[in-house]
This record gives structure tokens, C-alpha cells and sequence, in this order.
């Protein structure tokens, strides 16, 4: 009966707390910066694009829903010629992310996608490419790699040594 | 001419206030939850009352095939004629009633009685073993508060020594009841909440065990029906209680007795929200259980000792 009575009082002085409530569309809550949401493709320090059309993301994708096809530049290097992510099927794994080799695809705190039309939740490359490194800066998969796509020469990557010339004796 | 205006305002202040209560409930309950409610809908969302009535209007009225069709149309109805009939005797102010009956008291017992029917002829003519069940514990249930409801009243009938509400109200001119009749008021509280079904005493609905018991089958205005002649049972229980134990519209004179009335009403519908928002639904056996074991015979005793003081008294 006091247990009742103790109850009441106690939800009574709930009239006096703070509400949780975030009042969504005028104060947005707080999202960590590895909140998994809009799906982007960024781009390395030097301006270009991250991705090298590996397919990885979309095999990982558990829903297909990212379609892409490589191309080659003049240096031989690869990039997507086309990079399509239909948001109507995505459910925000990041999976693409895990799998990417080069940390061109990203995942941001961004949710607010909403569509009137079904077509327009597809997006293609320009939609997707933004013009920033995300969240890993100063990463440049070509300077790391062995292979020169134009980016580097051989041998001047960073944590790179200059080639041996595997035909001489001298140390 | 007055006699009719009388009536079109009570009816109109009446179902006003039932509408209204579901936006109240709403805020409140988000209040002591730590949430806002509805407030999106027009200045802190009081229109969302005319968009829930339009939408509750279109929606489809479905009866379903395997109903008892007449029986199952009729039950809503008799929910909110009850409850509309006994504001008939409910003294607003002094000269504000459609009608001064001298059984104020037993005119709303019977009348809540007959509202039993509407739940159980609902959830009977719905033919769905989760609205008979509802049903059959809303029988038990409001024929065992029926008992001692009434019971528990007579305390304050022999006090002011009439059936009459308006005499009871013009009786406290000296005190409430509230004081000497404590007891019957705690019995008047919970027997009131059962009756009207209404939460922590919901048995019938559980929706939890239930889906939504009695009325799983309605929908559209017919379940609107249910859902306003729920609200429309905690604003008469409320009127009833200011009424019966806080002396009506009695009050100090710098407010009309009127508004009087009105907060003390609106103090008690609060608490029902309070209470709402803070117990939970007691096991059904132990609803029955204390009914019949504990509130009865206190009931018996308080008549006892409320008759036994009056004669010394004399």
C-alpha cells in the first residue's frame, strides 16, 4: 500500500524533470562520426578519386545494392566509370566500407535521404563523389603501393625504398 | 427554452471535455514519462483532438461477418448513453442541472450498472474468444465494484441525509466529506476506477494478454465510442467524487462556483492520469481477491461505525 503510494509520488515528480525528448527537425542530435548513414566515395590528398574499381564493396554488399564497372586511365590505373548505389535497398551495414582496400567508400553521419520518388534513391558517381577525404586524411593508396600509376615514381612512395638493382654485386 | 439550453450546454461542455481529455492524456502521460506528447499539430498541438475525430471519422466502419450485427452496433451506444444520462443529475453550480433529481445518488448507480451491458454485449456480439474473454472479466469485475461502490456511498447518504447530490453538495457548506468519510472515499476511488475501466484497472482491455479484449473487433466511430465513453466515465467519476466528498462547487467566493467545480474536476482527472501513468495492471484473481476480501467487508464496517456515530450523535 506504501510501496502504492511511494510510486505515485515518485512518477508525480517526474513532472519536474528534464525531458528526453530531442525535438528532431529543429535540434539535431548528436551523431558520432562513425555513425553509419549516407554512403559516399571520397577522394585521396591529391584531388582524385579513392576508388579503384576493385569490386570489393560489392561483393560484401549482403544486398547488391552497389553496381560499378572499371576503367583505365592512360597511366593504367582504375577507377569506376560508372558507381551506382541505390539507397532504396541499402541497409546501412557498412560492410563496403570494411572491405574497401583504399577507404574510398564511406559511411557518414548523415540519415536525412528522404525521397518522394523511389527513383531518386538511387545514386550515381557525381551524387556519391565529394570533393573531401572523409574521414581517414592524408591516405593515398597509390603512395603506398609498388605499382606507379602516374602518381609516383618508382621507388618514391613513402615508407618506400629506392628499387635494388638486383644485377650488381655492391651492397 | 432555458431547460434546452441547459441540456445543449451541458452535452456540448460535456463531450468537449471527453475530447479534450485524450489530448490532456496524452500531454500528461509524456509529462511524467519525460517525453512531450503531441505537440506538432497547431499551438502546442491542441488541434491534434480535430485530427484525430476527422481521421476516427473516415475511417472504415467494419462489422465484422461472424458478429451478432444488431447486438454488436447497439453496445458503443449504450456506453455513452449511460454515461451522458447520469450527467443529467450532476449539480455543475447551484441552478445548473438539467435535472434536480432527489435519487441524484441512485440514478447514477443504476445508469453505471446498465453501462456493464455495453461491455459485455460488445465483446459477446464480436464472437472472438479475446472479446468474450475480455468480456466475461468485465462482468466479474464491474458487478463485484458495482457492490461496494454503491455501498461505499452510503456513508455520505446518511451523513447528509438525502439521495440528492445537490443536497449533498449544500450538506458540506460545514465540511467536506472527504474527512469523516475518508474510508468510503479510498473504496468510492478504486471501485470508481474499476468501474470505468479504466487503467490500472483495464482487466477487460489488457492488451497485453487480450489485444484490446472487448473492443478488439470495433473500429472507426464504434471504437471512438468506446475510447470517448471511457474518457467521458473519468469526468463523470471526477464530478462525482468533487461531488460526493469535496463539497462541489463550494469554495472560497473570489472564484464562481462554477470554476470551483471545474478544478476540482480537473484535479481528480489528473490523478486518474497520474494513476495511469504510475501502477500497472494488477493479476485478475487478486483484482477479485481484494474486492471481495478486504474492500467489502471495509465498506460494511464503514457504514457500521458512519451509522453508529450518527445515532450517538442524535
Amino acid at each position: 500500500m506504501i510501496s502504492i503510494l511511494r510510486t505515485i509520488w515518485y512518477i508525480f515528480l517526474h513532472a519536474f524533470h528534464k525531458r528526453e525528448t530531442i525535438l528532431y527537425p529543429e535540434e539535431k542530435p548528436y551523431l558520432p562520426p562513425r555513425y553509419r548513414g549516407r554512403i559516399v566515395l571520397t577522394r585521396d590528398p591529391d584531388g582524385d578519386e579513392r576508388c579503384v574499381a576493385c569490386y570489393l564493396c560489392a561483393t560484401a554488399c549482403p544486398v547488391d545494392c552497389i553496381s560499378l564497372e572499371a576503367a583505365e586511365d592512360e597511366n593504367g590505373r582504375r577507377y569506376p566509370k560508372f558507381f551506382r548505389i541505390n539507397f532504396s535497398r541499402c541497409i546501412f551495414c557498412g560492410m563496403c566500407e570494411e572491405a574497401c582496400p583504399t577507404y574510398a567508400i564511406q559511411l557518414t553521419p548523415d540519415f536525412e535521404m528522404g525521397e518522394y520518388n523511389r527513383q531518386n534513391m538511387v545514386y550515381e558517381k557525381e551524387h556519391l563523389l565529394i570533393s573531401g577525404q572523409g574521414k581517414y586524411h592524408g591516405y593515398n593508396f597509390y603512395r603506398q603501393a609498388g605499382v606507379d600509376m602516374g602518381v609516383k615514381g618508382k621507388g618514391e612512395g613513402e615508407n618506400e625504398e629506392p628499387p635494388v638493382d638486383i644485377k650488381s654485386l655492391l651492397p | 427554452m432555458n431547460f434546452i439550453a441547459v441540456i445543449a450546454g451541458v452535452l456540448l461542455m460535456v463531450l468537449t471535455i471527453a475530447a479534450g481529455l485524450i489530448y490532456v492524456e496524452r500531454r500528461l502521460l509524456a509529462l511524467w514519462q519525460d517525453r512531450y506528447g503531441p505537440n506538432r499539430v497547431g499551438p502546442f498541438g491542441l488541434t491534434q483532438i480535430l485530427a484525430d475525430t476527422i481521421k476516427i471519422f473516415f475511417k472504415e466502419d467494419w462489422v465484422p461477418p461472424f458478429a451478432d450485427k444488431p447486438v454488436f452496433i447497439i453496445a458503443p451506444g449504450i456506453l455513452i448513453a449511460t454515461i451522458l444520462l447520469t450527467f443529467a443529475v450532476v449539480p455543475f453550480a447551484p441552478g445548473f442541472n438539467v435535472f434536480d433529481s432527489n435519487i441524484g445518488v441512485l440514478f447514477f448507480l443504476g445508469n453505471s450498472s446498465l453501462g456493464v451491458y455495453s461491455v459485455v454485449l460488445g465483446g459477446w456480439a464480436s464472437n472472438n474468444k479475446y472479446s468474450l474473454l475480455g468480456s466475461i472479466r468485465a462482468s466479474a469485475q464491474m458487478l463485484t465494484y458495482e457492490v461496494f461502490m454503491g455501498l461505499s456511498l452510503m456513508g455520505v447518504v446518511m451523513m447528509a441525509d438525502s439521495f440528492s447530490l445537490r443536497e449533498i453538495v449544500e450538506a458540506q457548506r460545514h465540511g467536506w466529506y472527504i474527512f469523516p468519510q475518508f474510508v468510503g472515499f479510498v473504496i468510492f476511488l478504486i471501485a470508481g476506477i474499476a468501474e470505468t475501466h479504466r487503467l490500472p484497472f483495464d482487466i477487460p482491455e489488457a492488451e497485453g494478454e487480450l489485444i484490446a479484449g472487448f473492443h478488439s473487433e470495433y473500429s472507426g466511430m464504434k471504437f471512438g465510442m468506446f475510447f470517448v465513453g471511457e474518457y467521458l466515465g473519468v469526468t463523470l467519476l471526477s464530478s462525482l467524487i468533487t461531488i460526493l466528498f469535496f463539497g462541489g462547487w463550494l469554495g472560497p467566493s473570489f472564484l464562481p462556483p462554477f470554476v470551483w467545480f471545474f478544478l476540482k474536476t480537473g484535479f481528480f482527472i489528473c490523478f486518474f492520469i497520474l494513476l495511469r501513468a504510475s501502477l500497472p495492471r494488477p493479476r485478475y484473481d487478486q483484482l477479485m481477491g481484494v474486492g471481495w476480501k478486504i474492500l467489502f467487508p471495509l465498506t460494511l464496517l464503514n457504514i457500521l461505525v458512519t451509522g453508529a456515530v450518527l445515532i450517538y450523535m442524535k
